[in-house]
């Protein structure tokens, strides 16, 4: 048997530190696990501050004794690699385990053990965790806002007729796919206000006329997010081949506009279109305030999307430009079919980090009074029957805002793949 | 010919275009004030405001007039922008080098607290922290003393505040401090460059840091003290914290808020700075004999820095725009008091926009000059 060092473990008694290592750490781990489980804490009869650290010492020196490196073991080796490669990183490793044992029994018995979902009124959520009889009960406001229940029908056939007409792209058929463009740029647009104005807001054809005012919650979110998505790419393209335009005028009138809107926060441009603007308009002119929202908020994020394109236009060589223009291309051929093509596809990520700012900067139209989710959120939380739930409802949201973006992000890393070309 | 109007007809076009919206927006804007009887002018700025700021840096109360309402809400916002600031690029840092870390653990933990935190609408965030997070905190009575001293109620942070005597000279001694600092750096560079030696700058920094301001309290009568907050009884149920220094609710949850969100983005600007130094800059470096605190400070960091620094700064200037969300949970920033409560009394909805917006937009504009000319300043000097 050859001398054992415990300072420094070595691969000629493996089997005895691997056995005195991860003894101590399942001591450590046993420890904690009790003591978040069920409350037992086995080693309460020493001082306080010992007790609570013993876990964490017992670990350390655990993962001290099984750091060997070239051990033959491939678990233990991938262990080392990756979580234990020194003192340092495993006390680190330590703390993250031990607070996300901590966390379990807290985060479970608050969404799910002791959470309520039964019933229909307060008095039915007894238990200590969430209430999600809250979010049953009020789900359909936080989805359509003030609509009214017997005329949601239209915002739901809605909704299912633009997305599954935004699949056509789907549609493999050459003859179709020569108009792609076209009919993403200019026709699905003209069909989707088609639809949102004649049977989300109607008041023609038959159908009831509900005021913007009632419309809210998630189906608003998406109301607002898709315009502004439509309209403030164009306008962003023309402002960035604008600042990059030779002529003087049109480069510092482009500079001027997305400089101002970029030093500005949304919240002063909400209050702008809200307070000030209707100053300027003439005086018999009514303007909705949901148009007066889509086009503030549109301009505002133009200016991003215009920054973000140009960072692709610079990006692109001037072999590009000059090869174009020998070809005999004038500026709108050379831009259309030679620069745009290759720079859009360069900005993709930074374009999809824009929108999602936009996706999330949507809340902010509260300021104008308009109520999508978290207006709905605050407004169900004041209501006299139901108070004290704040939480619940933020963390729904938050969930709910999370899964939207996370999707588009991956969405938009899958893009990028897509139209990657090597060069 | 023909060459020239190609130049110049768009250019017309566009300036006619541009002047004929601003005209339009000009003659509706007078007609319609005409019509209210409003006159257009900054005169109200020195009237008497007449309503209360509940937070305020400087002495404020309704007496006083609508400027200073404006600076109040200004030195607010500016107050939540530093320390959003601070706290977020420390946080940021950590969180950005954690996402290098070899620990999987660690990488994932840090990758899973940016993935959540930047996919959450920051609007969201506050209300969580204000309504939700913050309401769970214990009433003044029952609340436990942190470290002995320090109150977090429902209705805020209690802390004990400095009471300090000749203030100026403790100043005055730091700055003396920094401005050796700088001569003993110039002078250690000239060292180095003519006789090759090297001064401890660091340790000689840090001692001047501490000794010079240290000299004052024995020397310059500088005192400190503290004041600790007093549990007070106003009613039967009701209790307050007296004395020391209040921090309310609001500004603890927007600049947490703030904060977080922010981080994300900061660490991933720190992320793609690191990782933006190539492999080879490491080993040039160790292989002309640097040590590995040297190549850190003297190859990669400032070949990072360069990266990190410009959209580092955006992020400070979202941060500063994102402060104005404070209107929603009632924090008396800028556009709460501003543009909210003065322009509700005054009406004057055109000045007092085009204020508010022209404050902010000379804080971006101001940063982002900063900023060219830092980016000027370190950019690579190619011959």
């Amino acid at each position: 048997m050859n001398k054992l060092n415990f300072l420094k473990p070595d691969k000629e008694n493996i089997t005895t530190y691997l056995y005195c290592g991860l003894f101590l750490l399942f001591i450590a781990l046993f420890d904690v696990i009790l003591s978040s489980f069920l409350k037992i804490n086995i080693t309460s009869f020493l001082p306080n501050s010992i007790s609570f650290l013993l876990p964490l010492v017992f670990g350390t020196i655990g993962f001290h004794l099984i750091r060997i490196e070239f051990s033959g073991i491939k678990n233990l080796d991938l262990l080392n690699k990756n979580i234990n490669t020194s003192t340092f990183n495993a006390v680190l490793t330590l703390l993250i385990i031990f607070a996300i044992i901590k966390a379990i029994p807290g985060t479970l018995s608050w969404f799910i053990i002791d959470a309520n979902i039964a019933g229909d009124t307060k008095e039915a959520c007894t238990g200590s965790g969430a209430c999600w009889t809250y979010i049953k009960i009020w789900l359909n406001r936080f989805i359509y806002g003030m609509y009214p229940n017997e005329l949601q029908w239209r915002i739901n056939i809605s909704f299912i007729l633009l997305i599954s007409l935004a699949f056509v792209g789907l549609i493999p058929s050459e003859k179709i796919r020569k108009f792609l463009t076209l009919y993403y740029v200019i026709i699905y647009p003209i069909i989707a206000f088609i639809l949102i104005y004649y049977l989300i807001s109607g008041g023609s054809l038959g159908l009831e006329w509900v005021e913007t005012g009632a419309w809210g919650g998630l189906s608003l979110t998406f109301i607002v997010s898709f315009f502004c998505l439509i309209f403030c790419f164009p306008v962003g393209m023309f402002l960035a081949l604008g600042r990059r335009s030779i002529l003087p005028t049109v480069r510092y009138i482009s500079i001027g506009f997305i400089e101002f809107w970029r030093g500005v926060p949304l919240i002063t441009v909400l209050f702008m279109s809200s307070v000030m603007f209707p100053m300027f308009l003439p005086e018999d002119f009514f303007m909705d305030k949901l148009v007066r929202v889509i086009i503030a908020i549109s301009l505002f994020e133009a200016a991003y999307v215009a920054e973000v394109i140009r960072g692709g236009l610079q990006a692109l060589p001037r072999g590009q430009y000059d090869a174009a223009k020998s070809l005999g291309m004038g500026y709108w051929k050379m831009h259309v079919f030679v620069i745009l093509p290759q720079a859009l596809k360069l900005v993709i990520p930074g374009i999809a980090n824009t929108f999602l700012a936009l996706v999330k900067d949507t809340p902010l139209i509260f300021v104008v009074g308009l109520l999508e989710i978290v207006g709905m959120l605050n407004l169900a939380k004041t209501n006299p029957k139901w108070l004290g739930f704040a939480m619940e409802g933020y963390v729904f949201a938050a969930i709910i805002f999370w899964i939207i973006c996370y999707a588009m992000s991956r969405y938009s890393q899958n893009l990028e793949l897509k139209y990657k070309t090597e060069r | 010919m023909n060459f020239k109007l190609n130049k110049i007809i768009p250019q017309l076009v566009t300036l006619l275009v541009v002047v004929l919206i601003f005209g339009f927006f000009a003659f509706n804007a007078q007609i319609n004030m005409d019509n209210r009887g409003i006159e257009f002018g900054f005169g109200f700025l020195t009237q008497e405001s007449s309503f209360d700021v509940q937070f305020s840096l400087i002495d404020y109360d309704g007496s006083h007039s609508y400027a200073r309402a404006y600076l109040v809400g200004l030195l607010n916002t500016l107050l939540v922008a530093f320390i959003g600031i601070i706290i977020s690029t420390i946080l940021g840092v950590i969180v950005g080098i954690a996402r290098l870390s070899p620990n999987y653990l660690i990488e994932r933990t840090a990758a899973v607290y940016v993935e959540f935190f930047r996919n959450v609408p920051l609007l969201l965030q506050i209300f969580f922290w204000y309504f939700a997070a913050l309401r769970a905190l214990p009433l003044p009575q029952d609340s436990e003393p942190i470290l002995g001293f320090s109150y977090l109620t429902i209705k805020g942070l209690y802390t004990p505040s400095f009471v300090w005597e000749n203030l100026n000279i403790f100043f005055y001694s730091i700055i003396a401090a920094i401005i050796s600092i700088v001569v003993i750096k110039n002078y250690a560079k000239k060292l180095q460059e003519n006789q090759g030696k090297q001064l401890p700058v660091f340790s000689i920094s840090i001692g001047l840091l501490i000794i010079l301001p240290l000299l004052t309290f024995l020397t310059g009568g500088v005192s400190l003290d503290f004041e600790i907050p007093v549990l007070k009884q106003l009613s039967t149920t009701g209790f307050i914290y007296e004395g020391g220094l209040s921090i309310p609710p609001e500004l603890i949850a927007l600049t947490l808020a703030l904060s977080l969100y922010t981080a994300t983005f900061i660490a991933e600007c720190v992320r793609a700075g690191i990782q933006g130094i190539s492999k080879g800059q490491k080993e040039a470096a160790a292989s002309i004999g640097l040590t590995p605190n040297q190549i850190l400070k003297l190859v990669i960091m400032p070949q990072a820095l360069r990266i990190i620094i410009p959209p580092t700064t955006n992020q400070y200037l979202n941060l500063t725009k994102n402060s104005s969300l404070a209107a929603a949970i009632a924090y008396p920033d800028l556009v709460l008091v501003f543009a909210g409560t003065a322009l509700m009394q005054t009406g004057r909805a055109i000045e007092i926009v085009s204020i508010t917006m022209l404050t902010y937009l000379s804080i971006s504009l101001s940063i982002s000059l900063l900023m060219n000319w830092y980016n000027k300043k370190i950019a690579i000097k190619e011959k």
